[in-house]
């Protein structure tokens, strides 16, 4: 197929030298009908000249026949409509097109079907890295638009095109652009899009598409190809560490055993420490094969095969991912579920579900809302239907290692497969890991335990010590100043003749909490196990200084429960990001901002204050010393020290 | 977050051979349909790269209508010496035994009776649960809807309603017993993508993809070469030498030969990119009945 480069003819070698550094663009083209969507589409192949000229003259030849156009060739007539195959009732779900530039290699995911646009419209979104929202100049922004950007921004498209198409039916009026420019924003405010951007374009005409219009000289961005000849695509996107589902376990022979998959995220080398999820196993990366040799460093989404030092058990359906950012292991999360088989769902109903290469049964357990898709409005419903979309909580018979979608695209999704007939009935993208929920705060103990072993009372210990032993919970960001408040006080009450220990975040990892890394889920358990400890130190009648991060609500309440209520005092240490990341010297905010660690509060997650702490320092204004001195005329208010 | 890209080709590589690999983990019998064209060679490098340092863990399967042109089987029986590969070849015995040829029967009966039933008697034959082949979506228009995955009844049928939506890179692969897939790795590669390929990778091409002078006759305007003793001649016909090459290879009497200079991969890749008609000329299979690819693909032809 011939597109337009004078090189071809000239230079073969140094064309194929150019066409073989093209990287891919994968998009989307949304629109109701006649919005001009394969008009659009026919504009793209022949302005890049990926028609061969005797299409081209059958086309004109029909154009001309039926007259529609006027003396435009109607370049939808190049894109198959694919009527014949919906009037035979195929099901059609996406059509792909190919072309290139030569910049690079476009695949266009083209949706047809009306009545099942939702459907069609996530599953061509799902693998494409842009879309163009078309909208007709004349009839602006429509329940249509609104619910195409919803799905793209939750299938996480990061790149929005907004083509306001048929300019040269409304004059080329900048006007008129504004104003649905204005509109469209809106709504897509409250969406979460990364990158928008907004042009007008005539797609019969060919204003602004490939060429630049002269009709509309106030118009000063520049051409859709051009925007998509040149919007970024990263390799990986995701904001998580190594992540390598384990596809094919390649054992040719007694002395070569590797794991054979596609890299999701992140980077590995040889000599990484990696964890083998769900068993935890751990060991160290060996080689990272290939058939073109031996790589120094694999990055997603190369196919590779690794090998690890150790003789470690490895199966297909296991995750290798690097041990200090370790996606969270689940066996209930949310989830928002897009339905697409007629037959509705049902709550509580098993069904197979299939994550990266792993296939576990499971059910939706709760329906929690439903979304209008056009309104995005939250509405309670007792199932859901074909294209409808749903927040849904996910209960499943084994644990999987997720993280959240909007994470990773890879780890966050899931397709949903019905057990008797093996049709694919529902996509689903991790919305809520679950992290900071139940896990072992809920667990209960065996039931023939007893917890009664104290021989001395709290009461003859106050006396002893001259103290209330109770627990202080100091959360905030890292580098707030939590330890070294909690050190200042300690030292400050045993001067003054009382018992004090710091009970460390940071400690307890060396130690008690060695298994745990740093997503959400294990961020509440490393404060879980902490609060246990503090209320061992105050059982033997010593006051627990509890240093944490502890970003979550939820984990910290649980913690007053541990302890508590009447024992139980929060200070939140409170310092702007800016300045944390100021007096951070151990350099943790930058590998954060480095995408090194995920889900580290402040940065990539967020950090919920405190909603009524017993004491609130703001570090900016007082010192460790003003500071600690506060905590000890709070523990002086409560009573604590008599 | 890593900044590091790839180029188109290696992410249509990475892509396939996630394919390659799913399938087959997650099949106890795949086989991989080999036609010794160019498609079929650059399936099999990337499934040799899927699996490397392992061998290939399926069988190829070639199902020979006998009318392949010489060259086509001499490349094709080098292979399990050069790739250590479990090559198996099946002929449709009856049809042999009938004489079935394409000059006699035409090429659409001789197709259905050695391709389309041999391919079928292959399939029941070995009980294979997914068969690998190397068509693109970009080949016509009517595959531009195409999944990776493509299912078939227990008789092979294809049946259009009953296909799966195919998201992000989950691909659906849980059937009962006697249901079927066909397997796409190479969907998503144009046929630009494919030569570029073999010209990096270095693939062994059947020799006939290059133009050499070659004995052939014209008939109702297109190039036949005379491969064997077997090709009737008509009336005068006397077979001349021609540079020519072959831009789709298939049973030789139903393959049209191009005139061209062209015998390196970039000339071949120029004359293919200036080319001026679409036409798949040179695939005689493609006329006989152009309407529906659906109803050979309802037939269990591809
Ligand atoms: N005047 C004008 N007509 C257009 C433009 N783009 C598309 N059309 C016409 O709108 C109608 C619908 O276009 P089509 O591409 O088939 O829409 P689709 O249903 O979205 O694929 C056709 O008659 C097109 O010729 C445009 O920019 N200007």
């Amino acid at each position: 197929m011939s597109h337009q480069s004078d090189l071809i003819a000239e230079d073969i070698d140094a064309y194929l030298a150019e066409h073989e550094r093209k990287e891919i663009l994968r998009f989307l083209t949304c629109g109701s009908v006649d919005d001009g969507k394969s008009t659009l589409i026919g504009r793209l192949l022949h302005d890049s000249r990926m028609i061969y000229e005797d299409q081209l003259a059958a086309i004109k030849q029909e154009s001309a026949k039926s007259g529609t156009q006027g003396d435009d060739v109607d370049l939808a007539l190049l894109v198959d409509g694919l009527q014949a195959e919906r009037e035979q009732g195929i099901t059609i779900d996406v059509a792909y097109r190919y072309f290139s530039t030569t910049k690079r290699k476009f695949i266009i995911a083209d949706c047809p079907g009306h009545e099942q646009y939702t459907r069609n419209m996530v599953t061509g979104a799902s693998t494409c890295d842009a879309a163009i929202i078309l909208i007709d100049a004349r009839q602006g922004v429509l329940t249509q638009t609104r619910r195409h950007t919803f799905i793209a921004s939750l299938l996480g498209i990061r790149h929005l095109i907004v083509a306001v198409n048929k300019m040269d039916l409304v004059d080329w009026s900048e006007a008129r652009f504004e104003e649905i420019r204005a509109e469209y924003l809106e709504f897509a405010n409250q969406l979460a899009i990364e990158d928008l951007r907004f042009i007008p374009i005539s797609a019969l005409k060919g204003d602004n598409v490939v060429e630049p219009s002269t009709q509309m000289p106030w118009f000063g961005g520049s051409t859709l190809m051009y925007l998509l000849e040149t919007l970024h695509v990263g390799g990986d996107r995701a904001q998580t560490g190594f992540r390598f589902p384990v596809q094919w376990v390649n054992r040719p022979d007694s002395s070569f055993r590797g794991f054979s998959g596609t890299i999701a995220s992140g980077v590995v080398q040889p000599g990484d420490d990696v964890m083998v999820l769900p068993s935890r196993a751990t060991s160290r990366v060996e080689r990272i094969v290939t058939y073109d040799g031996d790589l120094e460093r694999g990055h997603a989404p190369l196919a590779v095969t690794l090998t690890l030092e150790d003789e470690v058990d490895v199966s297909r359906g296991d995750m290798l991912v690097h041990r200090e950012h370790p996606p969270e292991l689940r066996d209930r999360f949310d989830a928002t579920v897009v339905w697409m088989t007629d037959e509705a769902l049902v709550p509580e109903r098993e069904y197979i579900f299939k994550h990266t290469t792993k296939q576990v049964t499971g059910c939706v357990s709760v329906i929690r809302h439903r979304v209008d898709v056009n309104t995005l409005e939250e509405q309670v419903t007792p199932s859901l239907a074909l294209n409808e979309i749903a927040r849904c909580e996910i209960r499943l018979n084994q644990q999987i290692a997720i993280d959240r979608y909007d994470h990773n695209r890879e780890t966050g999704a899931f397709i949903v497969v019905d057990r008797i007939t093996n049709l694919t009935v529902g996509a689903g993208m991790v919305c809520d890991t679950g992290a900071g929920r139940a896990d072992a705060w809920d667990a209960e103990p065996t039931d023939t335990l007893t917890a009664e072993t104290r021989a001395v009372s709290s009461e003859e210990l106050a006396t002893r010590l001259g103290q209330r032993a109770i627990t202080v919970l100091f959360t905030g960001l890292t580098a707030s100043g939590k330890t070294s408040i909690a050190k200042a006080v300690e030292r400050r009450l045993f001067d003054a003749g009382k018992l004090a220990t710091v009970v460390d975040g940071q400690q307890l990892r060396v130690g008690i909490s060695r298994d745990l890394g740093f997503s959400a889920s294990e961020r509440s358990e490393n404060l879980r196990r902490g609060v246990e400890v503090a209320r061992v130190v105050n059982q033997s009648g010593v006051i627990a200084l509890c240093a944490f991060v502890a970003p979550h609500e939820l984990p910290r309440r649980r913690a007053r429960e541990v302890v508590g209520d009447e024992r139980f005092l929060e200070v939140f240490v409170d310092a702007p990001v800016d300045v944390c990341r100021a007096r951070d010297a151990r350099g943790l905010y930058a590998a954060a901002d480095r995408g090194e660690i995920a889900d580290f509060p402040g940065v990539s997650s967020a950090f919920e204050p405190p909603t009524a702490p017993d004491l609130h320092l703001d570090t900016t204004a007082t010192g460790v010393d003003a500071g600690a001195d506060l905590v000890i005329e709070l523990l002086r208010s409560k009573g604590v020290l008599t | 977050m890593s900044d590091a890209r790839l180029t188109h080709l290696k992410q249509l590589e990475a892509e396939s051979i996630r394919i390659i690999r799913e399938v087959a983990a997650e099949f106890e019998n795949p086989v991989m349909l080999y036609s010794i064209g160019k498609d079929s060679a650059v399936l099999l490098h990337l499934t040799l790269k899927a699996f490397h340092p392992g061998r290939v863990p399926f069988p190829l399967l070639h199902v020979d209508t006998t009318w392949k042109f010489q060259d086509m089987y001499r490349f094709r029986d080098s292979l399990p010496d050069r790739l250590g590969v479990d090559l198996r070849i099946w002929r449709n015995e009856e049809g042999v035994a009938a004489g079935v040829n394409p000059f006699t029967y035409g090429s659409k009966k001789h197709t259905d009776i050695m391709k389309t039933q041999g391919l079928l008697q292959a399939l029941n034959h070995y009980r294979f649960d997914a068969a690998f082949g190397g068509a693109r979506r970009d080949e016509e228009k009517s595959r531009a809807k195409e999944r990776v995955y493509s299912f078939r009844d227990a008789n092979h049928r294809w049946d259009p309603k009953n296909q799966r939506p195919e998201l992000w890179q989950l691909y659906n692969g849980n059937i009962n017993r006697g249901e079927s897939i066909r397997v796409f790795p190479m969907s998503n590669w144009t046929e630009l993508d494919v030569w570029q390929y073999i010209l990096l990778e270095d693939i062994p091409l059947v020799p006939l993809y290059f133009a050499a002078e070659r004995p052939v006759v014209e008939r109702d305007g297109t190039l036949i070469m005379v491969d064997d003793d077997r090709m009737p001649l008509n009336e005068g016909e006397v077979p001349m030498m021609k540079s020519v090459r072959f831009r789709t290879l298939g049973c030789y009497p139903l393959s049209g030969a191009i005139e061209s200079d062209a015998d390196t991969l970039p000339k071949i890749i120029q004359e293919m990119l200036l080319a001026k008609d679409s036409e798949r000329q040179g695939r005689l299979i493609d006329h006989d009945s152009a309407a529906s690819m659906e109803q050979k693909k309802r037939e269990g032809y591809f």
